[in-house]
Order: C-alpha cells, then sequence, then structure tokens
C-alpha cells in the first residue's frame, strides 16, 4: 500500500479549530451565528424522554388483560406522583380493592389489553450542551446543535481519559523528560490543566485530583496504573464516559516516554492560557483522539504555523518518530527509501524506510512503524 | 450492469471493504479454468474526511489495473463487459466497513427463540449486540434503558411457535415500542425491524409498530421446538441491509449502482464459502478468520452451519481486550522467554493505540502470536456455547441411553469429528512461516484424532462468497487453486498418557513406496514432510490409553494429505492438554516444539 505508515498526531502552533456540538435528539438552539461564545456557554439544549417502568396491571388487580382499561381511575396521558393510585379492581362483592399505583414520579402512557402492563413514563431529563471551546458561532444546525469556531493552538495526545474540561494550562517540569511527581504539584493548581513531562502515575494522579487539577497532560503512562486508575482492564479503546475527577491526555504510549520536545515547547508557549481538554479516544471507526484546544489571537512564540500530520507522506529528510519496539519513541531523519520489499529480522518482508538517529546511528524500519513529525 | 449469463463470464472484478482495507481480486477464465490474477488493496474510505466508500474502492481497482496492466477503468466507472484486453465481464462487492452490520435480537425464551434469533443474525453476517428476552433476568425497565442505548442497523423480534401463546410476544413488542429505538446510522429513518415469530402474534406487533419502525413480517424462525427455520429471516435481513443500511452509509449509494449482484455482509459471504466446502466434499468444517477488531468464527458439522463473531477479540483495535478477557497469564504461557508484566501490558497497549504497526523483531511476533492463540482460543469458547442443538427437544430415550444420556442443547462441535480448519486473517494468513500458522491453529482449537489443516492464502473468502451466488464453479475453481493453501494433516490422539511414554506409532507409506516406522514420545511433537498435492498412507498405533479415532488403544489406518508445512504428528496430549505449570519447564517444552516444526528462523530467546 502507498500509505503504510502513520500520519503523526497533530501539534498545531496556530490553527483555525472547529468543533460541532450537537445535542443527541432534536432540541433547541440557544445561540446564534456570528455570536461571541465563552467555553462554558450553554448553546443547545433538550429533553430525553424519560426513563419507562412497567406495571403488571392485570397480575395486581386480578382482572384479564383486556379488562384493565376498564379500572383506570386516571385516563392515559395522567401525570402520577410516586405512589398515586392509577387504576383498582374491587372484588368479592366489592369488599377487598386491588390498586395499581406509580413506582415513582411519571406519565401514564399505555395500556396493553394484551398483556395487561401499564407503561409509565418518568419526567424528560434536560440536556446541555456548552461551547466546549471559546470562540464564534459560525453555523446553526437547526434544531441539533452548532459549529464553533475558533483559532488558536491545537495539540492531539494519543489517548486519554476522562470527558471535555477547560482550565488554565500550568507547566508542572523543567523539561519533556521529567516524570510527575507529588512534590511537583502545589497549592496553585486548583482549576488548572496540568503538563508533565514523560510520566505520571496512579498516585500522582490522585494527588493532582485531591489538589483540585482539572486535567493532567503527560507523555507516558503505564496500562498497570491505568488499570489501578479505572479499576478494571480496558479491553477497547472507547473512552470520554469516565468519571474519576480529572480529565488525562497521553501524548506519546504507554509507558515512560519524554513528551515530544516540539508538544512540550508549545504547552509551555502557552502557559497560564485558558485550553479546553478533552480524554475522549475512539480508536476504532472515526478515530478521536484526546486533545488540547488553546484559542488565542496570534502564533504563540516564534517559528512556523501548520500542524505535524505530514500529510505530503515520507520522503527523504522527513524527521520521524518510531511508535513501536525496538526504537519506540526514538526521533530520527529518513535517509533512504528503498521502494522494494525488505525482509525484517521476524522473515515478514514488508516496506522499509532507512532511519538516521543521530550520532551516527542507522537502522531499516517497518513504514508501519513510524509516525511522521514536523521538522 | 446486467448480470452476464454463466457460460459468457470471462473476467470477475471483486472487492471486500473491510474496516480498514479494501481489497480487490481480478479473476479471469483461462484454459477453460477460473484463476485468480492480480490483486490489489487501498485504505478504505468510508470514514472522514472522505466518507465515499468509492474512492477505496476505485483505488484498489487502480492497484489492480496497474499490476494486471490492464485498463478497467473509464475515469469513476468500471468497464463493462470485457472488450478485447480492457474491462470485466463482473463485478461484486462485499463490506464490513464501518462496523458491519449491527443488530439486536429478541427472543421469548433466551435459550430457545432468543437463540435461534441470535443464530438468524449471526448466520447473515451480523454482529450481535445483545439478547433481549422475557426470561433475561432484567426488569423491564432495564430491557428498554439498553434497547434505547444501543443504537442498531436493525432488530430481529422472534418468539413463539407457531400457534402458541402470543402473549409473551406481544410484551416484547409493547418494550420495543416503548424504547422507540433510534437506527445507527442518521436520524432520518426508521429503524428496520424484522418480525420472524408467531404467525398467530403477526397482527399484535404490527400494531404496536408498524407506526414506529420500518417492520417487515417472514416466517416464524421456530415454527415448531424441534426445528428451526433460519432462511427467511437471513434473506431478510440481507435484503434489508441493502435497502436501509448499506443505502445509508457513505458512498454506497453509489457502489451499489455498480454490480448487478447484491453487496453482500463480509461474514455472511466467507459462511457461504465455507458451507460450499463442506456439502461439496461432505466433510465437517471449522473456519476462523481473525481480524483487528473481531474474530469469526464458522462451522458446518452433521450439515447444520452456524458462524458467531466475538466483535472485541482481535489483533489490533481489540488486542487488549484480548488482553481483559483471556488474562496475562494465559498469553504469557505462550511465551517462551522471560519478559516482564508491566513491559507485556505496555506493548499491547501501544498495539492497541497504534493498531497499524507490526512486530519488527522475532520477540515481538512470538508475542503476537501468543495473544493471537488466546483470541483464537476464547473466540472458540464463545462458537461452542451457540454452535449447539436445539434447546427445549423432547428427547426419546432408550434403554441403551439409560448409562449415557446428553441433555438437549449439547455442542454440534466435535474436534473429534473435525475434518478440515480453516485459518483466514491477517495474522494466520500472513505468518512468515506457514507452520506458524499450523501451530497456532493447534494450540488454539486443540484439534484431535485426524484433521486438515488450511489457510486463506491472501484473504479472498469473501469475495470467493459471493461470487459462489452467481458462478459457484469459478468460486471453486479460485478457491481450490488460489485461495486454500493446504498445510497438511495433524494426529493428536486423545487421553491421558505418562511423559516420555511412547503416545503414537505410525507406519507410513509414502507415494513413491518408500515405507517408514515412526513413534512419538507423548508431550512432543513430529513433523513429517509430506508436500502439498501428496498424500501418505498410515497405520496409527496409539498407546493403550489414547485413542487416535478407533477407541483406545485402537489401530487406525488413515491417509493423511500433506501440504506446504507436512503431517503433524501431535502428542501433546488432548483432554487433557497441559503446559508444564513450572516456568523454566514451560519455556523449555515450548522451544522444544517450536524447534520440532521449524516455526522461527532462530533459536527465540530464553
Amino acid at each position: 500500500m502507498a500509505h503504510s505508515y502513520t500520519p503523526g498526531l497533530k501539534v498545531a502552533r496556530f490553527t483555525v479549530v472547529r468543533r460541532e456540538r450537537k445535542l443527541p435528539l432534536a432540541g433547541t438552539v440557544l445561540v446564534t451565528v456570528g455570536q461571541t461564545v465563552e467555553a462554558e456557554t450553554v448553546v443547545a439544549r433538550t429533553e430525553l424522554p424519560g426513563n419507562v417502568q412497567t406495571v403488571n396491571a392485570a397480575n395486581i388487580l386480578g382482572v384479564l388483560p383486556e379488562d384493565v382499561p376498564d379500572c383506570l381511575i386516571k385516563p392515559i396521558g395522567s401525570h402520577l406522583k410516586k405512589g398515586e393510585a392509577f387504576a383498582e379492581s374491587r372484588s368479592f362483592f366489592g369488599l377487598f380493592k386491588s390498586r395499581c399505583t406509580a413506582p415513582v414520579d411519571s406519565t401514564l402512557e399505555i395500556i396493553s389489553t394484551v398483556t395487561g402492563q401499564a407503561i409509565l413514563r418518568e419526567p424528560p431529563i434536560p440536556v446541555e450542551v456548552d461551547a466546549y471551546v471559546d470562540g464564534t458561532v459560525v453555523e446553526v444546525h437547526e434544531g441539533q446543535g452548532v459549529t464553533v469556531e475558533t483559532r488558536g493552538s491545537f495539540i492531539q495526545g494519543i489517548f486519554g481519559i476522562g470527558g471535555e474540561t477547560v482550565g488554565s494550562l500550568h507547566i508542572c517540569v523543567d523539561g519533556p523528560g521529567d516524570v510527575l511527581t507529588e512534590a511537583r504539584i502545589g497549592e496553585e493548581v486548583r482549576g488548572k490543566i496540568l503538563v508533565g513531562g514523560s510520566h505520571v502515575s496512579t498516585k500522582v494522579l490522585r494527588y493532582a485530583i485531591q489538589r483540585g487539577a482539572r486535567a493532567v497532560v503527560v507523555g507516558g503512562f503505564d496500562d498497570h496504573d491505568l488499570r489501578e486508575f479505572l479499576g478494571y482492564d480496558l479491553g477497547v479503546a472507547i473512552t470520554g464516559s469516565e468519571e474519576k475527577g480529572i480529565t488525562l491526555v497521553v501524548t506519546e504510549g504507554f509507558g515512560e516516554i519524554p513528551m515530544a520536545g516540539r508538544t512540550f515547547e508549545l504547552l509551555k508557549q502557552c502557559e497560564g492560557k485558558k485550553a479546553s481538554v478533552s480524554g475522549a479516544t475512539q480508536i476504532r471507526a472515526g478515530v478521536l483522539r484526546p486533545e488540547i484546544v488553546v484559542p488565542q489571537a496570534v502564533a504563540p512564540g516564534a517559528g512556523a504555523d501548520g500542524d505535524g500530520g505530514g500529510h505530503a507522506g515520507l520522503e527523504l529528510g522527513s524527521v520521524i518518530r518510531v511508535i513501536r519496539e525496538p526504537f519506540f519513541g526514538r526521533l530520527g531523519k529518513v535517509v533512504a527509501l528503498p521502494p522494494e520489499l525488505m525482509a525484517l529480522e521476524t522473515e515478514a518482508k514488508v516496506r522499509v524506510l532507512e532511519v538516521d538517529f543521530g550520532n551516527g546511528s542507522k537502522s531499516i524500519l517497518p513504514r508501519a512503524n513510524v509516525e511522521m513529525i514536523e521538522s | 450492469m446486467t448480470l452476464p449469463k454463466p457460460d459468457e463470464l470471462n473476467s470477475i472484478l471483486a472487492t471486500d471493504c473491510g474496516s480498514t482495507t479494501t481489497k480487490a481480486i481480478l479473476i479471469e477464465r483461462r484454459g477453460g479454468e477460473y484463476r485468480l490474477i492480480v490483486r490489489g488493496e487501498a485504505p478504505t474510505t468510508v470514514e472522514a474526511p472522505f466518507e465515499d466508500v468509492t474512492r477505496g474502492v476505485l483505488n484498489a481497482i487502480m492497484e489492480v489495473e496497474e499490476l494486471a496492466g490492464r485498463k478497467l477503468l473509464d475515469g469513476e466507472r468500471i468497464l463493462t463487459p470485457q472488450k478485447g484486453n480492457e474491462g470485466v465481464d463482473l463485478y461484486i462487492s462485499t463490506s464490513s466497513a464501518g462496523g458491519g452490520l449491527q443488530m439486536m435480537v429478541s427472543g421469548v425464551v433466551k435459550s430457545m427463540t432468543g437463540e435461534s434469533a441470535q443464530r438468524a443474525a449471526l448466520g447473515a453476517g451480523a454482529i450481535v449486540m445483545d439478547v433481549i428476552a422475557s426470561n433475561d433476568g432484567r426488569l423491564p425497565h432495564e430491557k428498554i434503558k439498553r434497547i434505547r442505548q444501543l443504537r442498531p442497523d436493525m432488530i430481529l423480534l422472534s418468539g413463539g411457535i407457531d400457534g402458541g401463546t402470543t402473549s409473551h410476544v406481544a410484551e416484547m413488542a409493547e418494550l420495543l415500542a416503548a424504547a422507540d429505538p433510534k437506527a445507527r446510522l442518521g436520524a432520518g429513518y426508521e429503524l428496520p425491524v424484522i418480525y420472524a415469530g408467531n404467525k398467530d402474534a403477526r397482527s399484535i406487533v404490527e400494531e404496536r409498530l408498524a407506526s414506529k419502525t420500518a417492520l417487515v413480517v417472514t416466517d416464524n424462525l421456530r415454527p415448531v421446538l424441534e426445528r428451526e427455520n433460519l432462511t427467511p429471516a437471513r434473506d431478510k435481513i440481507h435484503d434489508l441491509f441493502m435497502e436501509h443500511v448499506m443505502a445509508h452509509a457513505p458512498g454506497y449509494k453509489k457502489l451499489m449502482t455498480w454490480s448487478p449482484v447484491p453487496i453482500m455482509p463480509t461474514p455472511g459471504a466467507v459462511g457461504l464459502i465455507m458451507e460450499t466446502i463442506a456439502r461439496d466434499e461432505k466433510i465437517n468444517v471449522l473456519g476462523v478468520d481473525i481480524g483487528g477488531a473481531t474474530t469469526d468464527v464458522f462451522s458446518v458439522f452433521q450439515g447444520v452451519f452456524n458462524r458467531t463473531v466475538s466483535a472485541n477479540l482481535g489483533m489490533s483495535y481489540s488486542v487488549s481486550n484480548v488482553l481483559a478477557e483471556a488474562g496475562l497469564p494465559n498469553i504469557l504461557r505462550w511465551v517462551p522467554f522471560e519478559i516482564s508484566e508491566p513491559d507485556l501490558r505496555n506493548r499491547i497497549k501501544n498495539k492497541m493505540i497504534r493498531p497499524t504497526t507490526i512486530p519488527q523483531t522475532l520477540d515481538e511476533l512470538v508475542i503476537e502470536q501468543a495473544i493471537a492463540r488466546e483470541a483464537l482460543r476464547l473466540a472458540f469458547d464463545q462458537h461452542k456455547m451457540l454452535a449447539v442443538g436445539l434447546k427445549g427437544v423432547q428427547q426419546e430415550r432408550t434403554i441403551s441411553d439409560t448409562f449415557e444420556q446428553t441433555g438437549s442443547g449439547a455442542s454440534l462441535v466435535r474436534l473429534d469429528h473435525l475434518d478440515l480448519l480453516v485459518g483466514s486473517g491477517g495474522v494466520l494468513s500472513h505468518a512468515p512461516r506457514r507452520a506458524q500458522s499450523a501451530l497456532m491453529m493447534l494450540d488454539a482449537f486443540l484439534p484431535e484424532h485426524v484433521t486438515e489443516l488450511a489457510v486463506d492464502s491472501i484473504f479472498m473468502m469473501p469475495q470467493l462468497g459471493v461470487l459462489s451466488t452467481v458462478h459457484p464453479e469459478a468460486a471453486k475453481h479460485v478457491f481450490e487453486k488460489d485461495c486454500l493453501i493446504r498445510l497438511g494433516s495433524s494426529v493428536a490422539p486423545v487421553g491421558p498418557c505418562k511423559e516420555g511414554t511412547v503416545a503414537l506409532r505410525a507406519a507410513l507409506e509414502y507415494a513413491d513406496g518408500r515405507k517408514e516406522e515412526v513413534s512419538v514420545p507423548f508431550g512432543q511433537l513430529k513433523l513429517i514432510p509430506v508436500p502439498d498435492g501428496q498424500t501418505v498412507n498410515a497405520v496409527l498405533r496409539p498407546d493403550r490409553g489414547l485413542d487416535v479415532g478407533a477407541g483406545k488403544g485402537k489401530e487406525r489406518s488413515v491417509t493423511l494429505r500433506g501440504g506446504i508445512v507436512g503431517v503433524i504428528l501431535d502428542a501433546r496430549g488432548r483432554q487433557p492438554f497441559v503446559l508444564p505449570a513450572d516456568r523454566t519447564q514451560r519455556i523449555a517444552k515450548l522451544a522444544e516444539w517450536n524447534e520440532a516444526l521449524d516455526i522461527y528462523p532462530v533459536a527465540v530467546r530464553s
């Protein structure tokens, strides 16, 4: 295949970010095109139909299913309080009464004359969607939501947990290779997005929660820590709904891996700025990666704009990062792209490239095991 | 495009749109038989930014054009029929892109109509997200909540035998109506619901669901307790897959106009091929397709076809779930060297988050193949649980059953009756050495007595499956000549024995008249090279406690088919198959087996 390499994750100093903010069901959009919004602004609202409860009315009343409608003392569509009766029957010359009551506050929706079941619906559940990023509404999807656009810095992680959050960026370490420890988390982190270096442990993550941090962005995380933190072994990489009190964005992978220098530098330049962070990850079908969006009017620091997506494809001189053992995490420059298939140590014949890791060491790697990063 | 007459069919272009890759093959009639000419592939383009499946199909066809040196496309149109060296006579396709066909099924009794409905959906190529039944242990509101949470492509509602009770069916229909489920792809169309239950409840179901869903009624899939009638429900699933699901997936409307043959769900097509082999050769077949996200298992025993899909067992997207379900010790038991647990865990997670990477070192390959063994084993366990006889059927007993009674619902999968085991999917089809595929299958499935092993050369069973619906002969030619790679046969004595005792003696007579006597001690593997296309006549003499298909300690004469690997005498034990508990001994044993089959180029570090 021509595209047998992995495009790198996006790390953009200054770019346009658009996010669709949609309701799960049709509802009301509360903002208009051109309106400036903050991350916390509610842009759309709806009500999800309430949960359904069933009551076996025929059984309780001691009547045949087809006779249940005759026993109703409240019409279909009535609003009922918890414990309120909606049907009753009398037996033994009216001496004994059987009553059906609502198990929760609900509306009487249907009575089945086949099964004798009464179906009651609980009150609707309000659902709101916020703007997630500071920006401008550029499109309204009638009855569904909006698209918010912002300009600023944008960084994708490789894996995350936890939902969306907002806070100011706080750099906790001196360099991308430093491990984030408790000692580096002070009182000042409350409500902030913490940037660590190469690693964070569950213990430190819990400490950050105690201190009121909203998110942690770090190079690497161990799988056994992930299991301990979540309380279960994560099987499929679909995350974002965990409610652990903090959002985690891992930029490089599992293990202790220094954060890519470019990512760390960009985050450092954005220190103190308000950032929107999401840990939601879905690797299959759709590929959703965790992200950090820092809205700002101009590009931070010096250097070229653009992203590290590497859409141009691999070419001689491309800077790559190895994303699998045995050189996992190392950076290098492509020095040869042989067109023919070559046999690996495993004897598998694949497309390869030759990479120079600097200091004179070179290696042949499968193209599938590298990702491009911007030089 | 119109469907050409079979005798006018000289060239066929077939694609399979997978969740990550679209594969195209070109088949031509040469010298009276159909053969695979070339294969091309390109990334699937169902997702953003393309959101049009036809882009990936065209890219894959362009690769075929380049490799075959033939013009097949005129811009974005497939040239049909073939004229001279340009174009093809027929274009066909299968698809599992965008998550394949995801269904929810419902029955009255979970182990009876619920299971029948599940088998119908799985047989049609669907992933079954959940089985809702009257007796599934959940409260009505929990069922409703679940139905609302899942956004299936389609629902199959069954329940009751014809003439039986209607109230439970009505109850299920009411729950469905109350849940008001929405379709997965787009909220703009009604969710297809197939009713295949008690015919007397049809009017009730129509009354409850016709206004809320796209309801289709078909024959009861369990008209009487003793018989399943799954074909009408399966056919309806295929029709609705085309009409509703595919028509709403990006680019499929266009793709459907390119072929006169309906697009088939990939696993449905593979299932067809498995059924065809079993029927034509009158054998029991077990097939597996291990992908990045899912593992499908197919079986045909005594003519009964079953398919299961393990939606979260796979080698890339789902690799971490194999670890979660199998547990680390089960994966580690297949690794013939020391590795730290945290390191292995991190490696597996890194594969999950970067699913397209491949093993570069031998250690990494060994670890991937260890994971594959566990994924296959777990998928097979799930298959055995569903591929069972009908439950709830009254059994006729005679006096001879006094001491040996089996209940209804016994598994149909009998490893001692298995004739052919076929493997497919990247880790099996593309293993650097075919012997690696053979050993992975032996370890995961533990076939008993005499079993033939094969792999799909380049994973083209889906395309051949759909081709078999319009031209069975062409499909058979390509399947026999180009698709199926015969690895050889395995002989595995069943029963307990002492380590080191001679478990199996075999008197072999080769095609060239050469004779040989071999013996295999218990706990060991021995490879007899018998090339593909040749057979060897063998008289098998197991130890007195062991059985090779003729009874304990009884001699059996068989003809063993050779293959690219050969004949494997597997005396490692069955029922039980046990790996040494001691780590050092286990590692030594694995190394010994790897060496016996020459699995790896050099001894894996220990």
